[in-house]
């Protein structure tokens, strides 16, 4: 029996793990894009980018999940549960990974594009060959920390029916009638992914920062 | 030397209310070094800046060999590949290495090939004297040693003129010398060159004519003779008296070393 248990909550983790390595992308993808409009957009659109963030991030996640679920599952859409929980997922991690990269690039500073524009450089080369790579590398650590959040968060598309870790443990706490044993493995489980990646980012994080003495 | 390789005429920079320079008229042939001086916030390094456009301009115009670059639908891109420039904090791009911040102009904006680029950046390092330091990342340099690549940098563009706005302010007083000695040695191979510094030994030694500015306008300009030794402005006077009191006894040291 526990065999049974144990590996129905593990297909959960697989599915988790997917909300998420969907999610996080999306997300990176759109919060990068509305950073950059923000950061060296005109007036109308840096505005926009303002509100964008404003707005999502003045939402508790759950409520903004299930009205990005029901805009994306419907007729016009018709995602299945899985796609549309993780592409609302994305766009309200999209917010928080867009005020990550913001500081970020702000953080690089307006010399270092004075100086590429100087070599000849275009706006979108500079930002490209210059900013980029350095903001990139100042964001990882407060990204890292995003990261755990949407791993964590991935367990709300319960709420859409997906049977992920969080899903499942309530189906087998309602079978087994053992509520701490179905929970304590998710929590244990969640655990172990946020332990892992944080891990694994903070590593990056060493093994890509810039050389200050010889 | 009859067509000026850089002229400004009637440049003015506004800020709201404030004007940081009006009418600057302002002329430099191929090969000189023309070395700008004046009190802090006369508008040196924001005329600088207005010359290469990374400033907008409120009015004038800047030719460079006989072309209005100030003109509307310019390729200001185009106009900053042939105009080198050297900032006070040096502003290399810190994720790369020395041969990497030479290389990466060559290799985006030139469309240089990887081979080519690498042996001319490596050309260019070695003209400031730093080839054995390629591998280093601007953190890992002196503030002199980074500006010397900032000057490779900017030469490895092969630009027609050079500009410096106050190059060695930044630097520890024992590191200004070998920035001075490359900028030397550049006015010695003709590069043309337009320099905004404080350093009144090298503007005496190195400068074909001296611009002396103040309260955004051009007081006087002149052979470094005239301006040190026959003033014809009493600001003048006053202002290279001052700065030379002031800056007197670090030239001493450095000419001691130089």
């Amino acid at each position: 029996m526990f065999s049974t248990f144990f590996s129905y909550i593990i297909q959960g983790t697989a599915i988790t793990i997917a909300v998420t390595l969907v999610a996080l992308p999306f997300g990176l993808m759109l919060g990068l894009a509305m950073a950059l409009i923000h950061t060296y957009g005109g007036n109308i659109l840096n505005r926009i980018a303002a509100a964008f963030s404003l707005l999502l991030r003045g939402v508790p996640p759950i409520v903004l999940l299930f009205i990005l679920y029901f805009m994306l599952s419907s007729k016009s859409f018709n995602l299945s549960p899985f796609w549309a929980g993780s592409f609302s997922l994305g766009i309200v991690s999209s917010a928080y990974q867009m005020e990550i990269l913001r500081g970020a690039l702000l953080a690089v500073g307006n010399g270092q594009m004075t100086a590429a524009r100087a070599v000849g450089m275009s706006r979108v080369q500079a930002v490209q060959h210059i900013i980029l790579p350095q903001a990139l590398r100042l964001a990882i650590p407060p990204w890292s920390n995003e990261v755990s959040i949407v791993l964590k968060d991935s367990s709300l598309v319960y709420a859409l029916g997906v049977p992920e870790i969080l899903r499942r443990a309530q189906q087998l706490s309602a079978t087994t009638q053992q509520p701490f044993l179905a929970y304590g493995t998710a929590a244990l489980i969640y655990f172990v992914l946020v332990f892992a990646t944080n891990r694994a980012l903070d590593y990056l994080s060493e093994r890509t920062k810039l050389p200050t003495h010889s | 030397m009859s067509n000026p390789i850089l002229e400004t005429r009637n440049l003015t920079k506004i800020y709201g209310q404030n004007i940081i320079f009006k009418d600057i008229n302002l002329k430099v042939n191929e090969g000189e070094t023309i070395v700008i001086i004046g009190p802090s916030g006369t508008g040196k390094s924001t005329l600088l800046r207005c010359i290469n456009l990374l400033t907008a301009n409120e009015g004038g115009q800047v030719f460079l060999d006989g072309q209005e670059i100030t003109a509307k639908n310019y390729n200001e891109d185009k106009v900053r590949q042939q105009i080198g420039m050297v900032f006070q904090n040096f502003l290399l791009f810190n994720h790369l290495t020395a041969l990497d911040n030479v290389m990466i102009g060559l290799l985006k904006v030139k469309k240089m090939s990887k081979e080519q680029a690498r042996q001319k950046a490596m050309e260019e390092l070695k003209r400031v004297g730093l080839e054995d330091r390629a591998s280093h990342y601007p953190g890992q340099l002196s503030g002199g040693q980074q500006q010397r690549v900032a000057i490779a940098r900017a030469l490895a563009m092969d630009p027609r003129v050079m500009l410096f706005d106050e190059p060695t302010s930044a630097l520890d007083p024992e590191l200004i010398g070998e920035v001075l000695g490359v900028m030397a040695q550049l006015a010695r191979d003709h590069m043309t060159m337009l320099v905004v510094t404080h350093e009144m030994g090298f503007a005496r030694e190195v400068a074909d004519r001296i611009v002396f500015m103040e309260k955004g306008s051009i007081v006087e300009e002149g052979t470094p003779d005239e301006l040190f030794y026959h003033p014809k402005n009493e600001r003048t006077r006053e202002f290279l008296w001052k700065i030379t009191e002031l800056y007197g006894k670090k030239e001493k040291e450095q000419s001691a070393t130089a």
